[in-house]
């Protein structure tokens, strides 16, 4: 369970390690499965068995996308102004192929996968979404990043004409989020582009968005046209709006309380009365070694 | 009609529905299935907002008297007052029942810890006080000490403002403009100076 690693090891390669047992135990909880539905069949069987699947009305009407207002109806409403084709999106930074891809040269050759996720937001409700997306690690294996990278950066796109809710300085725009390179690696992390069989409403973060499923859902950065990697650490957007509230990290933990309120329970869109938030958002066995040795009240 | 059947017949009835009307709406809202994806939130939101609303009506009175002239207005404010009540008591229940499933444990850790909850059991507090000794036997036991008791209105009303604003995650565009209305509606009263009671005004 614990990876112990010897400090002559280099970066790049310990990444490689990680997931190599990563992978490892993945293919033993699955048993002889087909690698390639392996993930989502689990994730499905521990959805399905207490975890309904939340309605497609309510996955894609109650979102979170300031970009077009701060209500939960609003970005359903006010998204018809985003133009999800055609997209490219700009590969920067610490990488051997820095270049402006076209969407379908990004995930060329690459079928998108079904991975049935819950999402814990930070606000103390969550949803389950079957989600369709790459996995990050993939996309980030074919953009080779340099052996400097140790974080990853993804930007939304900045056009307060599309997306109306930038006129106004709610948050500094345009929308940051980042990730640990070994926690983009990790097999759970994708990158969606679809949601219930079909390519991703606008309002959901079309046409391609981040999808962390143990981390709060604001970690999920949507509508990406920008991915940097980096050596020091990206200030997301959140943190730099409220670094007392919002760490980088930000991941599900009923432990952690947020400075004004609880995050030992949730609300699941759906039901009345609140559940309890599980660690990590369920996917401790997943994720956890991530973190090992790390104050989680501290890094939150 | 005398004033006194004019606010008997007529304003207090015309009160009720108004007070009501809010709670109809939303039950209306809830037997259409139209209270959103999240009905616990729409309904702590509406009722939450509504209970401000009212208390600034309530606080509207003395102003509107002094305005108009006509006293027999205040005769109107306790009713208006029990309806503020009314909408913080659902308010505060739907919160209690939903979110803590009314557990002493899990109540107290949130008005002890959280500052934002803090203030608005206080304001229920308040109005829950205010709601007791609203009856007019209360009002006579009380005496004088009544009318220092009730002004404990101001605090709730501001209390009410700011347990709004906390409660927003980042956007606080709408709690300021209540702020801005409670500005304006406790700063006319620096205006509208009481007027010298005529005679034959109660």
């Amino acid at each position: 369970m614990l990876i112990r690693k010897s400090p002559d090891i280099k970066s790049n390669e310990i990444t490689d390690e990680r997931l190599f047992w990563g992978r490892r135990e993945w293919l033993a909880s699955v048993g002889a499965g087909v690698a390639g539905i392996a993930l989502p069949a689990i994730a499905c069987a521990q959805a399905k068995e207490a975890e309904k699947l939340t309605p497609y009305a309510a996955v894609t009407g109650y979102n979170n996308f300031y970009e077009f207002g701060t209500d939960k109806e609003d970005p359903a409403a006010n998204a018809g102004t985003l133009r999800p084709r055609p997209w490219q999106v700009v590969v920067e930074g610490e990488v051997k192929r820095p270049a402006t891809y076209a969407f379908d040269d990004l995930f060329k050759g690459m079928k998108p996968e079904e991975r049935v996720y819950r999402m814990r937001c930070v606000e103390a409700w969550s949803m389950v979404v079957p989600w369709l997306g790459h996995p990050l690690k993939d996309v980030i294996a074919r953009l080779e990043p340099t052996s400097k990278a140790k974080y990853i950066e993804f930007t939304t796109l900045l056009d307060p004409k599309q997306m109306p809710g930038q006129r106004r300085a709610i948050l500094e725009w345009p929308y940051v989020e980042g990730l640990r390179m070994d926690e983009a690696m990790n097999p759970l992390a994708i990158l969606t582009v679809g949601v219930y069989g079909k390519p991703l409403p606008n309002q959901n973060g079309a046409p391609l968005r981040l999808t962390v499923p143990w981390k709060y859902g604001f970690k999920g950065g949507k509508s990406i046209v920008k991915i940097r990697f980096t050596e020091a650490q990206p200030m997301n957007t959140w943190q730099r709006s409220a670094p007392n509230e919002y760490g980088f990290y930000a991941n599900v933990n009923p432990t952690v309380d947020h400075p004004r309120w609880s995050q030992a329970t949730e609300r699941r869109i759906g039901e009345l009365f609140r559940r309890p938030t599980l660690m990590f958002n369920g996917y401790t066995d997943q994720v956890a070694s991530l973190y090992a040795g790390m104050d989680l009240r501290k890094n939150f | 009609m005398t004033d006194a059947q004019l606010i008997r017949r007529v304003i207090k009835p015309g009160l009720w529905i108004l007070g009501l009307a809010p709670l109809l709406y939303l039950l209306n809202r809830a037997r259409l299935g139209d209270l959103g994806f999240d009905p616990i939130r729409t309904i702590t939101h509406f009722t939450g907002r509504t209970a401000i609303t009212i208390l600034f009506i309530t606080l509207t009175v003395t102003p509107l008297r002094r305005l108009t002239g006509w006293n027999p207005l205040i005769k109107v404010r306790r009713l208006i007052g029990n309806f503020a009540f009314f909408y913080a008591l659902i308010h505060f229940l739907i919160y209690a029942v939903f979110d803590r499933e009314l557990s002493p444990v899990g109540l107290g850790e949130d008005i002890a810890k959280r500052p934002w909850i803090t203030v608005g059991f206080t304001v229920f507090l308040i109005l829950l006080t205010l709601a007791i000794t609203s009856p007019k036997a209360m009002v006579r036991r009380l005496g004088k000490r009544w009318q220092t008791l009730h002004r404990l209105i101001y605090v709730a009303a501001a209390g009410a403002v700011l347990h709004f604003t906390w409660a927003q995650k980042k956007d606080i565009r709408l709690p300021l403009i209540y702020a801005a209305v409670l500005a304006v509606i406790l700063g006319s009263r620096l205006f509208l100076r009481p007027r010298k009671p005529v005679r034959g005004e109660t």
